[in-house]
């Protein structure tokens, strides 16, 4: 008798049924190596009665930290100083990516300007940025931001406020007083009105084409509407003058010479690289839409900033989302000069004084790969913002 | 998916071959030919390479006494630069044998850390140093000043105590290396150095202008600084721990590698012991019979160490003080070698 339709194999000669039996095996083996390796470092670490798991975030610290956005002293636990350096990390990072993004984006227009000067000087300074590794521009920074300033004893001052030294920048700070809350409320409604005002005037002006003064409006909001009540509720916010008294600076903030220094590096390294990208982003726009903006009677900012720019925001988002997780990254690298940030105070000082250094590593892993994630997660939901929506 | 089933494997021979064989150290050692130590990145009197890789100081000659008793030659020894954070990693996984890099015997460090301390080759305590000119002559008055410091160390701890406890306030700047600290004490970025006093003396010599920097009287914590191994091998601890016991006591008996040839031929007892002309300590040990003859022509007894690295014969010139023999009125004393 003659088989119907299709002859039937073998299960084991059926290409579904190897594929599949492979791919368990592979999971099981991989799997199984996870194990071994965690069983394997456990057990070596009992062995030699190396101290594991996550109790030590609860030791005291005993050692200080020279700069901390929150409260903190030698009493307090591991966990305090995880917090201490991860926000010292975030501060860098946020305030690098913001001063990275301004550089790079003037440096790239500047780079396709038709004055050869500005031209030429974005040129060198985005080739020459580029090409030098960030930990010797670091360095760079901190000796020469070091190197020219004078001992707190004669620091330089500016207007009897602002005083310049190898202790850093001392700044006065705003005291809160009683009521200041009042104030601060004021400042959060100028600029929520700020933003209603904006979301009107857009309306506006597609409905009727007229313009709004939208500056003037949001300069009195946002500045004129705090100051009016500051003055009618008395003054509640004072200033924390900076007086030197010994051996340093007293009242006031500190910005420490580290921080300036890491700060200045990681903006210019990397705004050297947005430059660029910015700049392939705008040459990416084709010629026509700028003929197009000019032939309007459009000035050249303006076909810039309403025209070019938006349309090249889709080929600069996703390079830029890499240039700010390098930046974050790169701020690891503060530990070359004492700047306190997680890698520094946890994986470092920390890690030697406990001697855990998986747990520890791998917490500063997560942390990592967490900052990363968000960014790169809010990147691209902006992008899908700005995507073009296609008729 | 033949080389993906070859990798898997081969990984997996990795795994099961990568056993620790912590309790074997002796024994790698030999067949290995060279004993790895772990040093620091350049301390002179300490650690130091000079110009021609060439390394000395009293922590290269601990390292340089337990090569000799294994293998008759002290130079046999290969040295692994190690900074403050990772010097206790690189002991406990294995990659140094031994970490002699002027390293405080704490408790924390004797437990959780997974490392015994074998004793101490030198003790020292944490100092302060300024510039002259700020014409300051004790610790008390530092209320308010910035302090550089090596990140990870007991220093950073005591510091912490220190100004604590006398409820004054500072600033502190801690960097990874020497160098670094250093440097930023001598642009003016702190106005206090503070590390061991050994290590102020030896820092001392790297600044600028060593005469416009003194060290404070004050001595604000004990720094027994000695040799470590790793928990799990008894044999491996007690054949390093020895080793300093046996030129401590050399230097009791008398004996330096200068009167070395004249001790083998001694008729008294405690001498015969020790050169191994009478026993077999060596034995049990697990080296040779003249495994002490062999430290002490090759490297030296405490004194001679001592006074090579860091004492008169040196750049530093540290008195002996503490260091000195218990007979003398210091405190290195050592079990008796029967």
């Amino acid at each position: 008798m003659q088989d119907s339709g299709t002859t039937r194999t073998l299960i084991i000669n059926d290409p579904k049924v190897r594929g599949l039996v492979y791919q368990v095996a592979t999971l099981i083996v991989i799997v199984g190596l996870g194990v071994y390796f965690v069983l394997n470092a456990r057990a070596n670490l009992e062995n030699q009665r190396i101290a594991t798991g996550f109790g030590f975030l609860e030791n005291t610290a005993g050692f200080g930290v020279n700069q901390t956005l929150i409260p903190y002293q030698e009493s307090d636990t591991y966990g305090r100083v995880f917090l201490v350096g991860l926000l010292n990390t975030l501060l860098v990072a946020g305030l690098g990516i913001v001063f990275a993004t301004a550089i790079g984006f003037v440096m790239g227009i500047a780079r396709l300007s038709s004055n050869w000067l500005i031209a030429r000087l974005a040129t060198v300074y985005v080739e020459v940025l580029r090409n030098q590794p960030l930990l010797f521009q670091i360095l760079f920074w901190y000796l020469a931001v070091l190197g020219a300033l004078p001992p707190p004893r004669q620091a330089i001052s500016i207007g009897g406020e602002i005083f310049l030294s190898t202790r850093g920048v001392a700044l006065p700070r705003p005291e809160f007083g009683p009521g200041s809350g009042v104030v601060v409320a004021a400042f959060v409604i100028g600029i929520l009105v700020t933003l209603l005002l904006r979301a009107y005037a857009k309306r506006r002006q597609a409905v009727t084409g007229a313009q709004f003064p939208l500056g003037w409006s949001a300069l009195a909001l946002v500045v004129g509407l705090p100051l009016v009540v500051m003055v009618v509720m008395g003054f509640p916010i004072g200033i924390d003058h900076p007086r030197l008294r010994g051996f340093n600076f007293t009242g006031g903030m500190v910005m420490i010479p580290e921080f300036a220094a890491l700060l200045i590096a990681l903006s210019t390294y990397t705004g050297a690289f947005i430059a660029e990208i910015v700049r392939s982003g705008i040459q990416a726009v084709s010629r026509g839409q700028t003929e197009a903006a000019y032939s309007l009677g459009l000035r050249p900012g303006r076909a810039l900033r309403l025209i070019i720019i938006p349309q090249a925001l889709r080929v600069i988002i996703p390079p830029l989302t890499s240039q700010y997780l390098n930046l974050t990254k790169n701020s690891s690298l503060a530990v070359g000069i004492g700047y306190p940030d997680l890698f520094a105070v946890f994986a470092g000082t920390t890690l030697n004084q406990t001697g855990q250094a998986i747990e520890i590593l791998a917490i500063t892993m997560a942390v990592y790969l967490l900052i990363s994630l968000i960014t790169s997660a809010l990147m691209n939901w902006y992008n899908a913002r700005i995507a073009l929506v296609e008729r | 998916m033949k080389r993906q089933s070859v990798v898997v494997a081969f990984a997996a021979v990795l795994a099961f071959a990568a056993q620790p064989a912590f309790a074997q150290t002796l024994k790698t050692v030999k067949d290995r030919g060279t004993l790895i130590c772990g040093v620091s990145e350049g301390l002179p009197g300490f650690s130091n390479p000079d110009d021609s890789g060439k390394w000395t100081g009293i922590d290269v000659d601990v390292c340089r006494g337990i090569a000799a008793a294994i293998f008759n030659d002290a130079n046999k020894v290969k040295y692994t630069p190690l900074n403050a954070k990772n010097r206790f990693t690189a002991l406990q996984s294995g990659e140094v044998d031994v970490l002699s890099r002027n390293s405080t015997w704490t408790l924390s460090r004797d437990t959780s850390l997974g490392l015994n301390f074998t004793g101490v080759n030198y003790y020292d305590g944490q100092g302060f140093m300024v510039k002259k000119a700020l014409k300051l002559n004790s610790a008390l008055e530092l209320n308010g000043a910035s302090v550089c410091t090596q990140t990870g160390t007991t220093t950073e701890l005591n510091l912490a105590d220190y100004f604590r406890a006398h409820k004054m306030k500072y600033e502190v700047i801690a960097f990874t290396t020497n160098e670094e600290t250093v440097k930023a004490y001598d642009t003016g970025r702190c106005d206090v150095l503070t590390t061991d006093v050994s290590q102020l003396y030896s820092l001392k010599l790297k600044l600028t202008n060593p005469n416009d920097h003194v060290i404070l009287p004050e001595i604000i914590s004990k720094e027994p600084l000695g040799p470590a191994v790793r928990h799990g091998d008894d044999q491996w601890f007690d054949i390093v721990k020895w080793v300093l016991f046996a030129q401590i006591n050399a230097e009791e008996l008398g004996i330096s590698s200068k009167t070395i040839d004249e001790a083998l031929k001694s008729d008294k007892p405690d001498v015969r012991r020790f050169v191994g002309t009478e026993g077999n300590l060596g034995e049990q040990l697990g080296l040779t019979k003249d495994w002490a003859v062999r430290i002490i022509r090759q490297v030296g007894n405490y004194g001679e160490m001592f006074d090579r690295n860091v004492g008169s014969g040196s750049k530093l010139n540290i008195a002996r003080g503490l260091n000195k023999l218990w007979t003398d009125g210091g405190i290195q004393y050592a079990p008796p070698v029967r």
